[in-house]
């Protein structure tokens, strides 16, 4: 029936099954897309306050390793790893907290208390107490955190960690 | 334009003749029963889509695929919707497998000279009972792994050779990581691979003999 403003039943059936098979092509494909995509869109952050210990317990002038660890979960694998700190109390109301993590090759730092030197026992570097380079291979100095990434309540001092 | 761009792809792939040889065949007065094998191919089809989809995730350790399927239940965006296609796709797939089966039966489609197409058709059903018996031990749960159990010392109690076939089903004595891995090689790879073979056969000798018309009185 050219010309009539009716469409004939073979068109209609044809328009029906793409616009039925379409609707269900989308309900299952666009699920699927983001089934493939999503952990793109999660974010991998590890993201948490650390609390350190209480304030008053560090003592003033000296570097005060503390360890935790931080868990972080991929899917359904959890992987746990350890981080060390040194948290150093310059006066009663400034607060530091220090990597003791060798910026060189990644060992990990140990205070000497003579020599007022952190020192990598890896390839001997040397940091001053305050993180700074004295001697050695590394590029920069200790990674440290301080006003934000710290606060303390209820007298515990907590870090802002983040990692990845 | 896009008719110039059809007729010039047309000469060259046939895609009208193919047309007319899968989708706009002379056929004679069938009813619903006789869409069950469209349908099985269908199934097949989304079983193999999702499969993909779950192999972006799934681990097939007896470590990790508990745990792994768990996070595609709980933790991947629409992963119920995909595992669940899947799931409930595998039981209508062995349903309409058989129904079909059964059809062709009723109406003795499998009379010459389609045999071979039955033949076919039985190696199918096979295949499929077994995609369904290795699926079901990859969520490696209790029910997955005592079902395996059950199967395979029942392959194992052929006279004569069954300690054989258990130890080749099993990957050794035990089931074990070993089992788990053989079977997810079947799920993913050999069954579907000789399931894919044996479907483009079936298909091949339907359009070269034509749907079977029903028999009448005079048969």
């Amino acid at each position: 029936m050219a010309g009539s403003d009716h469409i004939s039943r073979r068109d209609f059936v044809k328009l029906t099954t793409a616009a039925v098979g379409t609707l269900i092509a989308a309900a299952v494909g666009l699920p699927a897309i983001g089934y493939l995509i999503d952990p793109a869109l999660k974010s991998s952050k590890a993201d948490a306050w650390i609390p350190l210990g209480k304030v008053a317990a560090f003592p003033v002038g000296k570097p005060t390793l503390v360890s935790f660890t931080q868990s972080q979960v991929n899917g359904w694998e959890k992987t746990v790893t350890s981080h060390g700190v040194f948290v150093l109390r310059k006066s009663d109301t400034e607060t530091v907290v220090i990597s003791n993590k060798c910026t060189h090759l990644g060992c990990q730092v140990n205070w000497k208390t003579d020599k007022q030197e952190f020192i990598c026992p890896c390839h001997d570097a040397q940091f001053d107490i305050n993180g700074r380079v004295v001697g050695g291979p590394p590029p920069r100095p200790l990674d440290s955190y301080s006003g934000d990434q710290l606060k303390v309540e209820n007298g515990t001092l907590f870090l802002h960690f983040m990692e990845g | 334009m896009w008719k110039k761009l059809f007729a010039w792809l047309d000469e060259r792939l046939g895609l009208n003749d193919l047309y007319k040889a899968t989708l706009d065949r002379p056929e004679p007065k069938g009813t619903w029963w006789n869409t069950l094998g469209s349908a099985s191919l269908f199934l097949f089809i989304m079983q193999g889509v999702t499969g993909i989809f779950l192999a972006a995730y799934y681990t097939p350790s007896p470590d990790h695929a508990y745990d792994s399927i768990q996070y595609i239940m709980t933790g991947v965006a629409f992963g119920w919707l995909i595992r669940g296609i899947h799931h409930w796709g595998a039981t209508l797939m062995v349903l309409v497998v058989f129904i079909h089966m059964i059809r062709v039966f009723v109406t003795a489609s499998y009379k010459y000279p389609r045999e071979l197409t039955w033949l076919i058709g039985v190696g199918l059903l096979v295949l499929t009972l077994g995609m369904g018996f290795t699926g079901y031990l990859l969520p490696m749960d209790q029910k997955a792994y005592w079902a395996t159990t059950v199967g395979t010392s029942i392959a194992g109690s052929v006279p004569f050779i069954g300690p054989f076939i258990l130890k080749a089903l099993r990957g050794g004595t035990d089931i074990s990581a070993l089992t788990l891995n053989r079977f997810f090689a079947a799920h993913i790879w050999m069954l579907p691979a000789a399931l894919a073979a044996l479907i483009g056969t079936h298909l091949y000798l339907i359009i070269r003999h034509g749907e079977s018309a029903y028999p009448d009185k005079d048969d």
